[in-house]
Protein backbone atom coordinates (compact mmCIF):
# COMPACT_ATOMS: atom_id res chain seq x y z
CA UNK A 1 0.00 0.00 0.00
CA UNK A 2 1.28 3.44 -0.84
CA UNK A 3 2.23 5.28 2.31
CA UNK A 4 1.28 8.67 0.93
CA UNK A 5 -2.12 7.89 -0.49
CA UNK A 6 -3.60 5.43 1.98
CA UNK A 7 -6.54 6.63 4.02
CA UNK A 8 -5.55 7.12 7.62
CA UNK A 9 -7.16 4.54 9.85
CA UNK A 10 -8.07 6.85 12.76
CA UNK A 11 -10.68 8.61 10.61
CA UNK A 12 -12.38 5.37 9.62
CA UNK A 13 -12.28 4.17 13.25
CA UNK A 14 -14.10 7.31 14.32
CA UNK A 15 -16.66 7.18 11.51
CA UNK A 16 -17.45 3.54 12.19
CA UNK A 17 -17.71 4.10 15.93
CA UNK A 18 -20.05 7.06 15.46
CA UNK A 19 -22.50 4.84 13.61
CA UNK A 20 -22.16 1.86 15.93
CA UNK A 21 -22.63 3.95 19.07
CA UNK A 22 -25.79 5.59 17.75
CA UNK A 23 -27.36 2.18 17.21
CA UNK A 24 -26.00 0.75 20.48
CA UNK A 25 -27.40 3.64 22.48
CA UNK A 26 -30.86 3.51 20.94
CA UNK A 27 -30.98 -0.27 20.77
CA UNK A 28 -32.25 0.17 17.21
CA UNK A 29 -30.79 -1.84 14.34
CA UNK A 30 -30.30 -0.18 10.95
CA UNK A 31 -33.19 -2.36 9.63
CA UNK A 32 -35.50 -1.20 12.40
CA UNK A 33 -34.58 2.40 11.67
CA UNK A 34 -35.54 1.85 8.02
CA UNK A 35 -38.90 0.38 9.09
CA UNK A 36 -39.45 3.37 11.38
CA UNK A 37 -38.75 5.74 8.48
CA UNK A 38 -41.27 3.93 6.26
CA UNK A 39 -43.98 4.03 8.93
CA UNK A 40 -43.28 7.68 9.63
CA UNK A 41 -43.54 8.61 5.95
CA UNK A 42 -46.76 6.62 5.52
CA UNK A 43 -48.33 8.39 8.51
CA UNK A 44 -47.32 11.83 7.28
CA UNK A 45 -48.44 11.11 3.72
CA UNK A 46 -51.98 10.54 4.94
CA UNK A 47 -52.20 14.25 5.73
CA UNK A 48 -49.73 16.09 3.53
CA UNK A 49 -48.07 15.37 0.26
CA UNK A 50 -44.34 14.90 0.68
CA UNK A 51 -41.43 14.27 -1.61
CA UNK A 52 -40.28 10.78 -0.53
CA UNK A 53 -36.98 10.97 -2.41
CA UNK A 54 -35.89 14.11 -0.62
CA UNK A 55 -36.70 12.86 2.87
CA UNK A 56 -33.80 12.54 5.30
CA UNK A 57 -34.33 10.81 8.63
CA UNK A 58 -31.50 9.79 10.91
CA UNK A 59 -30.17 9.59 14.42
CA UNK A 60 -27.80 12.29 15.55
CA UNK A 61 -25.72 12.65 18.69
CA UNK A 62 -25.00 15.68 20.75
CA UNK A 63 -22.72 14.76 23.62
CA UNK A 64 -24.52 11.86 25.25
CA UNK A 65 -27.92 12.91 23.87
CA UNK A 66 -29.51 11.12 20.96
CA UNK A 67 -31.92 12.77 18.62
CA UNK A 68 -34.12 11.49 15.80
CA UNK A 69 -33.81 14.20 13.17
CA UNK A 70 -36.14 14.31 10.18
CA UNK A 71 -36.00 16.67 7.25
CA UNK A 72 -39.20 16.17 5.25
CA UNK A 73 -39.75 18.58 2.35
CA UNK A 74 -43.43 19.11 1.47
CA UNK A 75 -44.79 19.24 -2.06
CA UNK A 76 -46.30 22.62 -2.77
CA UNK A 77 -50.07 22.46 -2.20
CA UNK A 78 -50.99 25.79 -3.82
CA UNK A 79 -49.41 24.78 -7.12
CA UNK A 80 -51.56 21.64 -7.25
CA UNK A 81 -54.72 23.65 -6.53
CA UNK A 82 -53.96 26.16 -9.26
CA UNK A 83 -53.69 23.33 -11.76
CA UNK B 1 -13.19 11.89 57.90
CA UNK B 2 -15.12 9.81 55.43
CA UNK B 3 -13.58 8.12 52.44
CA UNK B 4 -14.49 8.63 48.83
CA UNK B 5 -15.37 5.33 47.14
CA UNK B 6 -14.04 5.18 43.58
CA UNK B 7 -14.83 2.33 41.21
CA UNK B 8 -12.63 1.68 38.19
CA UNK B 9 -14.43 -0.11 35.37
CA UNK B 10 -14.26 -0.49 31.57
CA UNK B 11 -16.64 -2.96 29.99
CA UNK B 12 -13.91 -4.58 27.91
CA UNK B 13 -11.21 -6.65 29.59
CA UNK B 14 -7.50 -6.03 29.26
CA UNK B 15 -7.61 -2.25 28.90
CA UNK B 16 -5.73 -1.62 32.14
CA UNK B 17 -8.28 -1.44 34.97
CA UNK B 18 -6.19 -3.37 37.47
CA UNK B 19 -3.06 -1.44 36.51
CA UNK B 20 -4.96 1.81 36.96
CA UNK B 21 -6.23 0.78 40.41
CA UNK B 22 -2.78 -0.31 41.62
CA UNK B 23 -1.18 2.87 40.33
CA UNK B 24 -3.80 5.32 41.54
CA UNK B 25 -3.87 3.70 44.99
CA UNK B 26 -0.08 3.79 45.23
CA UNK B 27 0.07 7.40 44.03
CA UNK B 28 -2.53 8.40 46.62
CA UNK B 29 -0.56 6.55 49.32
CA UNK B 30 2.60 8.38 48.16
CA UNK B 31 0.66 11.60 48.79
CA UNK B 32 0.05 10.44 52.36
CA UNK B 33 -3.55 9.29 51.87
CA UNK B 34 -5.03 6.26 53.59
CA UNK B 35 -6.19 3.96 50.81
CA UNK B 36 -8.00 0.62 50.70
CA UNK B 37 -8.17 -1.27 47.39
CA UNK B 38 -10.80 -3.92 46.82
CA UNK B 39 -10.37 -6.53 44.10
CA UNK B 40 -13.90 -7.00 42.75
CA UNK B 41 -12.99 -9.70 40.26
CA UNK B 42 -14.11 -12.79 42.17
CA UNK B 43 -12.62 -15.94 40.66
CA UNK B 44 -10.04 -14.06 38.57
CA UNK B 45 -8.10 -12.10 41.15
CA UNK B 46 -5.13 -10.12 39.91
CA UNK B 47 -4.78 -6.93 41.90
CA UNK B 48 -2.70 -8.85 44.47
CA UNK B 49 0.02 -9.82 41.95
CA UNK B 50 0.07 -6.41 40.28
CA UNK B 51 0.61 -4.84 43.72
CA UNK B 52 3.13 -7.51 44.74
CA UNK B 53 1.07 -8.74 47.70
CA UNK B 54 0.14 -12.24 46.51
CA UNK B 55 2.17 -14.02 49.19
CA UNK B 56 0.46 -12.29 52.06
CA UNK B 57 -3.13 -13.37 51.45
CA UNK B 58 -4.81 -15.28 54.26
CA UNK B 59 -8.42 -14.19 54.03
CA UNK B 60 -10.40 -12.66 51.16
CA UNK B 61 -13.55 -10.61 50.65
CA UNK B 62 -15.84 -13.65 50.55
CA UNK B 63 -14.44 -14.77 53.93
CA UNK B 64 -15.50 -11.37 55.28
CA UNK B 65 -18.98 -11.60 53.75
CA UNK B 66 -19.54 -15.15 54.99
CA UNK B 67 -18.30 -14.32 58.48
CA UNK B 68 -15.13 -16.42 58.55
CA UNK B 69 -12.99 -13.43 59.47
CA UNK B 70 -13.22 -9.80 60.52
CA UNK B 71 -12.87 -7.09 57.88
CA UNK B 72 -9.50 -6.03 59.35
CA UNK B 73 -8.14 -9.57 58.99
CA UNK B 74 -8.75 -9.53 55.23
CA UNK B 75 -6.98 -6.18 54.80
CA UNK B 76 -3.42 -6.78 53.60
CA UNK B 77 -1.04 -4.00 54.46
CA UNK B 78 1.25 -2.88 51.62
CA UNK B 79 4.97 -3.61 51.90
CA UNK B 80 6.08 -0.08 51.20
CA UNK B 81 3.17 2.15 52.16
CA UNK B 82 1.73 1.22 55.58
CA UNK B 83 -1.37 3.35 54.99
CA UNK B 84 -2.37 1.32 51.92
CA UNK B 85 -4.33 -1.93 52.12
CA UNK B 86 -5.69 -4.54 49.73
CA UNK B 87 -8.80 -6.64 50.23
CA UNK B 88 -8.28 -9.51 47.80
CA UNK B 89 -10.94 -11.28 45.75
CA UNK B 90 -11.72 -14.93 46.41
CA UNK B 91 -10.09 -17.11 43.78
CA UNK B 92 -12.15 -20.28 44.08
CA UNK B 93 -15.61 -18.71 44.16
CA UNK B 94 -17.74 -16.89 41.62
CA UNK B 95 -19.41 -13.48 41.41
CA UNK B 96 -22.59 -14.69 43.07
CA UNK B 97 -20.77 -15.02 46.40
CA UNK B 98 -20.97 -11.21 46.65
CA UNK B 99 -24.04 -8.98 46.40
CA UNK B 100 -24.28 -5.24 45.80
CA UNK B 101 -25.46 -4.74 49.40
CA UNK B 102 -22.39 -6.67 50.69
CA UNK B 103 -20.19 -4.19 48.84
CA UNK B 104 -22.08 -1.22 50.24
CA UNK B 105 -21.76 -2.60 53.78
CA UNK B 106 -18.02 -3.27 53.46
CA UNK B 107 -17.36 0.17 51.97
CA UNK B 108 -19.36 1.84 54.74
CA UNK B 109 -17.27 0.00 57.33
CA UNK B 110 -14.07 1.20 55.62
CA UNK B 111 -15.12 4.81 55.19
CA UNK B 112 -14.38 6.13 58.67
CA UNK B 113 -10.73 5.00 58.72
CA UNK B 114 -9.60 5.85 55.19
CA UNK B 115 -9.46 8.64 52.63
CA UNK B 116 -10.05 6.57 49.51
CA UNK B 117 -11.58 3.17 48.81
CA UNK B 118 -10.77 2.05 45.27
CA UNK B 119 -12.68 -0.84 43.74
CA UNK B 120 -11.29 -2.81 40.81
CA UNK B 121 -14.29 -3.91 38.75
CA UNK B 122 -14.26 -7.09 36.68
CA UNK B 123 -14.72 -6.79 32.92
CA UNK B 124 -18.25 -7.11 31.60
CA UNK B 125 -21.57 -5.56 32.60
CA UNK B 126 -22.96 -8.32 34.75
CA UNK B 127 -23.11 -9.21 38.45
CA UNK B 128 -19.47 -8.45 39.27
CA UNK B 129 -19.71 -5.04 37.60
CA UNK B 130 -23.00 -4.32 39.41
CA UNK B 131 -21.33 -5.25 42.71
CA UNK B 132 -18.38 -3.00 41.93
CA UNK B 133 -20.46 0.10 41.18
CA UNK B 134 -22.99 -0.38 44.00
CA UNK B 135 -21.02 1.58 46.59
CA UNK B 136 -19.29 4.03 44.24
CA UNK B 137 -19.30 7.76 44.94
CA UNK B 138 -17.41 8.23 41.72
CA UNK B 139 -16.74 6.00 38.71
CA UNK B 140 -13.67 6.05 36.49
CA UNK B 141 -14.05 4.41 33.09
CA UNK B 142 -10.82 3.11 31.57
CA UNK B 143 -10.56 2.68 27.82
CA UNK B 144 -7.95 2.41 25.07
CA UNK B 145 -8.02 4.41 21.82
CA UNK B 146 -9.29 1.39 19.93
CA UNK B 147 -12.72 0.60 18.46
CA UNK B 148 -13.77 -2.34 20.65
CA UNK B 149 -12.63 -0.70 23.91
CA UNK B 150 -14.41 2.58 23.09
CA UNK B 151 -17.61 0.79 22.12
CA UNK B 152 -17.67 -1.19 25.38
CA UNK B 153 -16.84 1.93 27.40
CA UNK B 154 -19.87 3.61 25.83
CA UNK B 155 -22.11 0.73 26.94
CA UNK B 156 -20.79 1.06 30.49
CA UNK B 157 -21.32 4.83 30.48
CA UNK B 158 -24.90 4.23 29.29
CA UNK B 159 -25.57 1.82 32.16
CA UNK B 160 -24.02 4.21 34.70
CA UNK B 161 -26.32 6.92 33.36
CA UNK B 162 -29.36 4.66 33.66
CA UNK B 163 -28.33 3.72 37.22
CA UNK B 164 -27.89 7.43 38.05
CA UNK B 165 -24.34 6.89 39.25
CA UNK B 166 -23.30 10.47 38.51
CA UNK B 167 -20.99 11.55 35.73
CA UNK B 168 -18.15 9.10 35.19
CA UNK B 169 -14.66 10.32 34.30
CA UNK B 170 -12.53 8.86 31.56
CA UNK B 171 -9.00 7.46 31.79
CA UNK B 172 -7.68 7.05 28.27
CA UNK B 173 -5.00 4.41 28.68
CA UNK B 174 -2.19 3.27 26.35
CA UNK B 175 -2.31 6.19 23.98
CA UNK B 176 0.53 6.08 21.48
CA UNK B 177 1.36 9.71 20.55
CA UNK B 178 3.31 8.69 17.44
CA UNK B 179 0.38 6.73 16.04
CA UNK B 180 -1.99 9.59 16.87
CA UNK B 181 0.31 12.03 15.10
CA UNK B 182 0.27 9.79 12.04
CA UNK B 183 -3.55 9.67 12.18
CA UNK B 184 -3.46 5.95 12.78
CA UNK B 185 -4.90 6.04 16.28
CA UNK B 186 -8.00 7.72 17.71
CA UNK B 187 -6.90 10.89 19.50
CA UNK B 188 -8.03 11.91 22.98
CA UNK B 189 -10.32 14.48 21.32
CA UNK B 190 -11.87 11.76 19.14
CA UNK B 191 -12.57 9.49 22.11
CA UNK B 192 -13.99 12.31 24.23
CA UNK B 193 -16.22 13.41 21.36
CA UNK B 194 -17.49 9.85 20.88
CA UNK B 195 -18.11 9.09 24.55
CA UNK B 196 -19.29 12.53 25.67
CA UNK B 197 -17.87 12.29 29.21
CA UNK B 198 -15.26 14.27 31.12
CA UNK B 199 -11.57 13.39 30.98
CA UNK B 200 -9.51 12.77 34.10
CA UNK B 201 -6.30 11.58 32.47
CA UNK B 202 -4.45 10.30 29.41
CA UNK B 203 -1.87 7.61 30.05
CA UNK B 204 0.70 7.13 27.27
CA UNK B 205 1.76 3.66 26.24
CA UNK B 206 4.85 2.87 28.28
CA UNK B 207 6.81 -0.37 28.57
CA UNK B 208 7.62 0.52 32.18
CA UNK B 209 4.03 -0.44 33.06
CA UNK B 210 4.79 -4.09 32.23
CA UNK B 211 8.13 -3.91 34.00
CA UNK B 212 6.33 -2.57 37.07
CA UNK B 213 3.74 -5.37 36.97
CA UNK B 214 6.52 -7.94 36.59
CA UNK B 215 8.11 -6.67 39.78
CA UNK B 216 4.87 -6.10 41.67
CA UNK B 217 5.81 -2.44 41.98
CA UNK B 218 3.34 -0.10 40.23
CA UNK B 219 4.90 2.27 37.71
CA UNK B 220 4.00 5.40 39.72
CA UNK B 221 6.97 4.57 41.94
CA UNK B 222 9.23 5.07 38.89
CA UNK B 223 9.87 8.83 38.84
CA UNK B 224 11.01 8.79 35.20
CA UNK B 225 8.12 6.87 33.68
CA UNK B 226 5.66 8.93 31.67
CA UNK B 227 2.80 6.56 32.44
CA UNK B 228 3.77 6.88 36.09
CA UNK B 229 3.61 10.66 35.79
CA UNK B 230 0.18 10.43 34.15
CA UNK B 231 -1.16 8.26 36.99
CA UNK B 232 0.37 10.57 39.62
CA UNK B 233 -1.44 13.47 37.94
CA UNK B 234 -4.75 11.59 37.97
CA UNK B 235 -4.27 10.88 41.69
CA UNK B 236 -3.82 14.62 42.28
CA UNK B 237 -7.00 15.34 40.32
CA UNK B 238 -8.87 12.80 42.47
CA UNK B 239 -7.77 14.87 45.44
CA UNK B 240 -9.36 17.92 43.85
CA UNK B 241 -6.17 19.53 42.56
CA UNK B 242 -6.10 21.25 39.21
CA UNK B 243 -3.20 19.63 37.35
CA UNK B 244 -2.60 20.50 33.67
CA UNK B 245 -2.61 17.62 31.20
CA UNK B 246 0.80 16.35 30.12
CA UNK B 247 2.26 17.31 26.77
CA UNK B 248 2.46 13.90 25.14
CA UNK B 249 4.21 15.21 22.04
CA UNK B 250 7.45 16.15 23.74
CA UNK B 251 8.72 12.61 23.79
CA UNK B 252 12.31 11.89 24.45
CA UNK B 253 13.99 8.65 23.53
CA UNK B 254 15.64 6.96 20.63
CA UNK B 255 12.61 6.62 18.38
CA UNK B 256 11.67 10.29 18.46
CA UNK B 257 15.33 11.21 18.03
CA UNK B 258 15.40 9.12 14.86
CA UNK B 259 12.17 10.75 13.71
CA UNK B 260 13.65 14.19 14.24
CA UNK B 261 16.79 13.27 12.32
CA UNK B 262 14.85 11.93 9.37
CA UNK B 263 12.38 14.79 9.49
CA UNK B 264 9.45 12.41 9.83
CA UNK B 265 7.20 13.81 12.51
Amino acid sequence: MNFFTRKKSAASAKERLQLVLVHDRTDLTPAQLEALKDDLLKAISKYIEIDPDAVQIGLERDGREQRLVADIPLRSVTRNRAG
Amino acid sequence: MTAQVITVTSGKGGVGKTTAVANLATALAMDGKRVVCIDGDIGLRNLDVVMGLENRIVYDIVDVIEGRCKLKQAMIRDKKYPEMYLIPAAQTRDKNAVSPSDMVRICNDLKSDSDFVIIDSPAGIERGFRNAIAAADRVLVVTNPEVSAVRDADRVVGILEAEEKGNPSLILNRLNPTLVKNNDMLSAEDVLDLLGIQLIGIVPEDENVIIGSNKGAPVVTDAKSRAGQAFRNIAKRLQGQDVPFMDLDSQSGLWSAIQKLTGRK
